[in-house]
């Protein structure tokens, strides 16, 4: 995979999924859902908020709900990469799904600065902020996960399933 | 052997002799269950142009979000998923006719210990009451269960909750997770089992059990799992569907951590906005004045639930400024709550019955907040716009002490109507 680069969104503890797609917009079309992406902990990140962007969250970033829109919202919106000091399960997995990189640090990355531009590479595991010079290590993907990442999510891998299915 | 109830069942669901937490598996799933989400499902199996699945009779579908259909919207998505039902012959299709899928679930003998169940619901932890392993996933990964009957899932390590202790009156298992959230933290058991055990766990009634399996995903955990035990296999007589193999852990199981959690004399709990883990007993909070009181959901809307409500609500009155709403969390414990007279001690104390379902705790329908509101609420998350407005507050607590404060027009301890 290649190395992202953008510039970071920085989100604290905790952020959940009623927070990042608002049950009042989870029926809607997507278009009008991510116009509300996070914009209780932050009004002007669906208006602001540009293709390439990177999210910087602190600990169990996605918690609650198994709501597929949280992330589904985030990729309609571009985002390039989410690195966290941790993820919650279900949001983790959603993500990897739908082929988000995700990549957990070893230790918290709430130093960076709103606005910074940070590279990250998901193969070696491995964040620099290009603004201030300041590396962290991610942890590795288990191979699995890479291999779905690498394939654009699970929709790709079903895809191919159903035409091996079809040859005789 | 050395394992524990996850490590069991998992490697049993991935017919490998053993298995190790950090392992990556491949495991089937008994059952699968989905609600209004397999609108979801379905784009995505449209997506990837899967046009069968691969067990009708393994897939059990509910309508409990918007349950009836508040709006056009909904409506659209309900009708896309009775269209999926009938286009795929899905086996175990119950509309809105049952409830809220984590108490009908059960009800309907499809959660039996042993079993694996994947939901697209998050609380799907819920069936660990009964010794089986449920949890969470997405849409994306429900249509590849749908293409595959399979998924990959890493093996947690397992946190082995020890509870002991006499708990004071007035205290449910929504206290005793409540209370585990506010000692551990709401990632306590990130992508973990865990195991509740110890006399006081012996001593829980089930509908207790299932609220702390429930809200075992707000410590982050994957399955929360009760030890089955005589309380299980009595509610299980003439309900399970099919055959099922309980799994024990081993007496030597190893555990990532032992956590001991002594809950003697302990008070009926309250997690403050917008943090599950900001916890405190119910006396020690200063003065908050509610607009609104709600009883339901899959956490707290379960017969024993109402009962407790309606003790508080004997022969009082709900305060004129505040709405009381309560849900029960299915068409059999409506029946029941109807049979003894709970509804009618509600509806007499000036409560508001719903139809059973979800929507109140999601913000998706009857009994949304206003901006500037606060609500004391059974649910499961008092998350920033949670229950409607993001300018709006949610006190989470046991159904004694929601009763109890809807009275009062403020949040109190239920002895203030003892």
């Amino acid at each position: 995979m290649q190395e992202i680069t953008g510039r970071i969104w920085v989100f604290g503890d905790n952020i959940d999924t009623d927070v990042i797609t608002p049950g009042a917009y989870v029926d809607a079309p997507l278009e009008e859902m991510t116009m509300h992406v996070l914009e209780s902990v932050c009004p002007d990140f669906p208006s602001r908020f540009e293709k390439g962007d990177i999210i910087v969250a602190g600990t169990n970033f996605g918690c609650g709900s198994s709501r597929e829109t949280a992330p589904e919202a985030l990729k309609a919106l571009g985002v390039g990469v989410i690195i966290a000091g941790s993820f919650a399960r279900i949001f983790f997995r959603n993500a990897v799904a739908l082929g988000i990189p995700v990549l957990q640090v070893e230790r918290s990355p709430l130093g960076f600065t709103q606005g910074d531009v940070i590279r990250v590479n998901i193969e070696e595991a491995l964040v620099m902020n290009l603004t201030t010079g300041e590396t962290i290590d991610g942890t590795p993907l288990y191979g699995d996960i890479l291999d779905i990442l690498r394939a654009g999510g699970i929709i790709p891998l079903m895809k191919d399933i159903v035409e091996k299915r079809k040859r005789p | 052997m050395c394992a524990t109830m996850a490590e069991k069942i998992l490697a049993r669901a991935s017919g490998l002799p053993e298995v190790h937490p950090g392992d990556h598996v491949t495991a089937r799933p008994d059952f699968v269950m989905s609600g209004e989400s397999l609108a979801g499902v379905w784009l995505r199996m449209m997506q990837a142009g899967v046009e069968s699945v691969w067990d009708p009779d393994r897939i059990i579908v509910f309508l409990d979000h918007y349950s009836p259909a508040p709006s056009i919207r909904s409506a659209g998505i309900q009708k896309m998923v009775r269209d999926f039902v009938q286009h795929f012959g899905i086996g175990h299709f119950y509309g809105e006719h049952v409830g809220i899928c984590h108490q009908a679930l059960p009800e309907l003998g499809f959660a039996a210990p042993g079993r694996l169940i994947l939901g697209t619901d998050s609380h799907t932890t819920t069936y660990g009451a009964f010794g089986c392993a449920g949890t969470g996933i997405g849409y994306a990964e429900m249509a590849y269960v749908f293409l595959t009957g399979e998924l990959w899932f890493r093996v947690p390590g397992t946190i082995k909750f020890v509870v002991t202790g006499r708990p004071g009156p007035h205290v449910l298992g929504k206290d005793i997770i409540l209370h585990i959230a506010g000692l551990f933290s709401s990632e306590a058991a990130q992508y973990r089992s865990v195991e509740f055990h110890g006399p006081a766990m012996d001593a829980l009634p089930l509908s207790s059990r299932m609220t702390m399996a429930n809200m075992s995903v707000e410590i982050g955990a994957k399955f929360g799992l009760f030890v089955p035990d005589e309380a299980v296999f009595t509610y299980l007589k003439g309900r399970v569907r099919g055959g099922f193999e309980p799994v024990y852990p081993d007496p030597d199981a190893d555990y990532e951590k032992v956590l001991e959690v002594d809950i003697n004399g302990l008070l009926p709990q309250v997690a403050r906005p917008p943090r599950v883990d900001d916890v405190v007993p119910v006396d020690n909070l200063d003065e908050i004045s509610i607009d609104q009181a709600y009883i339901g959901s899959c956490t707290n809307g379960r017969l024993d639930d109402l009962a407790a409500a309606a003790s508080i609500l004997k022969g009082r009155k709900v305060h004129e400024r505040v709405r009381l709403l309560v849900t029960p969390a299915s068409y059999e414990v409506y029946k029941q709550a109807m049979a003894r007279g709970i509804l009618e001690t509600i509806i007499d104390a000036g409560g508001c019955i719903c139809h059973p379902g979800c929507g109140a705790c999601f913000g998706g329908h009857m009994g949304i907040l206003a901006p500037g509101e606060t609500c004391i609420s059974t649910t499961n998350r008092n998350f920033i716009g949670r229950m409607g407005s993001p300018d709006a507050r949610i006190y989470l607590a046991n159904p004694y002490v929601v009763a109890a404060s809807a009275v009062a027009g403020r949040i109190v301890p239920p002895e203030t109507w003892a």
